[in-house]
């Protein structure tokens, strides 16, 4: 068996190489071979990047942080403190081949870095990641690939995180139109529904009493509320994670700044997407400098989150923030500008505006249109931009159903919770899969809606309520051609969707046999 | 290098203290008195407080107080026997082997690799063995030097 292991300790002068000695000597009398990366004073020699590839498992003996730990994700992981394997070298090298072993448990996942710390030590790090719901956690990301397959790594690593956000808060949301009826949301943020005018209850997320919101909406208006504040989690985590997964934990924190920024400013996921690459970037640029070892030990905790949220939440606030407010305004004026010229035409371009970011800055201007359609008495638009934000989700959960090999576990799960996010008109629902693989999902996405949007227009589809999906059914003109209109796009989407990743996924698998013996998991396996 | 990591003077094999610090102090004493530890107390803070992070013991009787100070002149190995034993807070008993390892502050890769050497060999039993041995302070220099820079 092929093993690697990192040792280090405080001082770096003694338990360090005593550790690398002691379990060299217990891999080479079990028959095993192994390469110890002694992270001590005499200077760190690393582990090349083909020898961890071909390793059947990690260990980590070690007091003080693994540097680049990141380097070792995916693989199954043992982690014991540093005089255990000094003490105890042959335990730990059984333990590491148990962990190679079994299959999928015992990983460095994205989501076991923060709890790999020497605290959880002396077990294999399977019980740490044990607390992570899906296997799909185990994002690697693997420093010596392709520029591309890296930063879909990173954006892999952020996505599933979100998932469990997108789905715990969409499934409430769901679940209080079901309880409380569609209005709930009405009730809750004020507005207009069905000739109901509502006051608002809240006047945000941020900051709300329970009172009014019980007495307007009763549990389903507070289950409403609750849904939506994990939705306002959704940005600030991918963007936290997708940063954490490219300069590890000190990229939490401009991540989440960007992420939130991304989402006061009303950039959306794909802001919050660039956020979380940008402070990503910046903290891996700020960890490079050599400093004084006087210095070294504020860098991570004080110096690098200071600098690097500031640096990113500024740029994220003038150069993404700026142009968003201003190209919101100019896309409403172009689009009231525009009343009057063909339904179909104008149901096509809502129907793609609404699938471009699910939540966005384009997603918001069109669902806007929609609602002041509404408010002036036009119904068919709000049907139109309501059917084209249905299916982007539906889309997705039918091409996880139809070909589970191109998509993650992660996707898959997210998938299975899209039916009744897609169903309910919670567009986000879809941003799992659009983060991981813009440039393949948001097309393909963009394509399916524009139909649906077109054909409810041509259909002449009216809805009376301005959001509630499946749930205002009693409130849809002409419901069977609603759902026909669907239909075509979740279809034509779906069928997207799948060719654009069969080709890239061909694509993947021919590169990988000629590169490497084989021994290179797939993202997300 | 100039400097021999260990002489026969840094060597005590039946030293007496009934604490970690005490038989920490014995040993950097011979170390400031080869002038290899320009500040005693000063050394000993630095030890003291690695030692405070988690104790050096390791199973198999043996104590390993280090530290990287600037104090420090020359790395340095200063070694003691103690028949009584040492607690140094290994799980399985006091420690019979002491091993003193200074680094100085900031010193460069080269000193590092051979202190880095020598921890090495601290985890083989026959190194441990033969230093428990040993008749006399200079077999000590002979089997380190031997073992550790294979000269």
């Amino acid at each position: 068996m092929k093993l690697v292991a990192v040792t280090s300790c405080p001082t770096g002068i003694a338990h360090t190489y005593m550790a690398a000695e002691s379990i060299e000597q217990a891999a080479k009398a079990a028959g095993h071979t192994i390469t110890v990366e002694t992270q001590g004073a005499a200077g760190a020699d690393p582990v090349p990047a083909n020898v961890i590839a071909a390793a059947d498992a990690v260990i980590f003996a070690a007091d003080v942080e693994v540097r680049d730990r990141e380097r070792f994700a995916g693989k199954p992981l043992v982690i014991a403190p540093v005089k255990r394997a000094i003490n105890d070298g042959p335990a730990l090298i059984a333990e590491a081949v148990q962990a190679a072993g079994t299959a999928g448990a015992a990983t460095l996942a994205a989501g076991a870095w923060a709890a790999a710390t020497p605290a959880a030590a002396g077990r294999p790090a399977g019980a740490a990641a044990a607390g992570q719901a899906s296997p799909a956690l185990v994002t690697k990301v693997d420093r010596d690939a392709g520029f591309g397959t890296r930063l879909r790594q990173w954006l892999m690593t952020g996505v599933s995180y979100m998932i469990p956000f997108v789905a715990a808060g969409g499934i409430l949301i769901a679940i209080s139109f079901i309880l409380g009826g569609p209005q709930v949301a009405t009730k809750v943020f004020g507005g207009t529904f069905h000739g109901h005018t509502y006051p608002a209850a809240v006047t945000g997320i941020e900051s709300f009493t329970v009172a009014p919101v019980l007495h307007a909406a009763g549990y389903a208006g507070l289950l409403f509320l609750i849904g939506k504040v994990a939705f306002f989690m959704l940005v600030p985590v991918l963007a936290g994670f997708i940063a954490f997964a490219m300069a590890d934990r000190m990229g939490l924190v401009p991540g989440f700044v960007a992420g939130l920024v991304a989402t006061a400013t009303g950039a959306g996921f794909l802001g919050g997407l660039i956020g979380g690459l940008l402070a990503g970037a910046i903290v891996m640029a700020l960890k490079r400098p050599k400093v004084p070892r006087a210095f070294a030990g504020i860098m991570p905790v004080v110096v690098i989150p200071l600098v690097s949220a500031a640096v990113t939440g500024i740029i994220m606030a003038v150069a993404v923030g700026r142009p968003v407010a201003a190209a919101t305004s100019a896309m409403t004026n172009w689009l009231h500008g525009l009343s009057g010229t063909n339904a179909a035409a104008l149901g096509l371009l809502l129907g793609a505006m609404m699938a471009f970011d699910m939540g966005g800055p384009v997603n918001k201007v069109a669902y806007t249109f929609g609602l002041a359609s509404l408010a002036s008495g036009d119904t068919k638009i709000m049907a139109a931009v309501m059917a084209a934000g249905m299916t982007p989700p539906l889309a997705c959960a039918l091409a996880t159903v139809v070909r589970k090999k191109l998509f993650t576990p992660a996707e898959r799960t997210a998938g299975e919770a899209a039916w009744l996010l897609g169903l309910s008109f919670i567009t986000e629902g879809a941003i799992p899969f659009a983060a991981g693989d813009p440039l393949r999902v948001i097309p393909s996405l963009m394509a399916g809606s524009a139909a649906t949007g077109a054909l409810s227009m041509t259909f002449g589809v009216t809805s009376l309520a301005p959001h509630g999906g499946i749930w205002v059914i009693g409130l849809i003109g002409k419901p069977g051609m609603y759902a026909v209109a669907l239909a075509a796009g979740i279809v034509i989407s779906a069928a997207c969707l799948l060719v654009l990743k069969s080709l890239r996924h061909a694509a993947r698998a021919g590169s990988r046999v000629s590169v490497t013996s084989g021994t290179s998991v797939p993202v997300g396996a | 290098m100039t400097t021999p990591i260990i002489t026969a003077d840094l060597v005590d094999l039946s030293l007496e203290a009934d604490s970690r610090q005490a038989a920490t102090r014995r040993l950097a004493r011979l170390l400031a008195d080869q002038g290899r530890v320009t500040d005693l107390d000063g050394f000993l803070a630095d030890v003291a407080a690695r030692e405070q992070q988690m104790p050096t013991g390791i199973e198999g009787g043996i104590g390993i107080p280090h530290a990287r100070s600037a104090y420090v002149t020359e790395p340095t190995l200063a070694f003691a026997r103690s028949a009584a034993g040492v607690d140094f807070g290994a799980a399985d008993g006091p420690a019979h082997l002491i091993f003193l390892i200074a680094a100085p502050e900031g010193g460069g890769s080269e000193h590092m690799t051979i202190l880095a050497a020598l921890a090495r060999r601290l985890v083989h039993a026959s190194f441990r063995e033969a230093l428990s041995a040993a008749p006399d302070a200079q077999t000590v220099v002979d089997i380190v030097t031997k073992e550790v820079l294979g000269q």
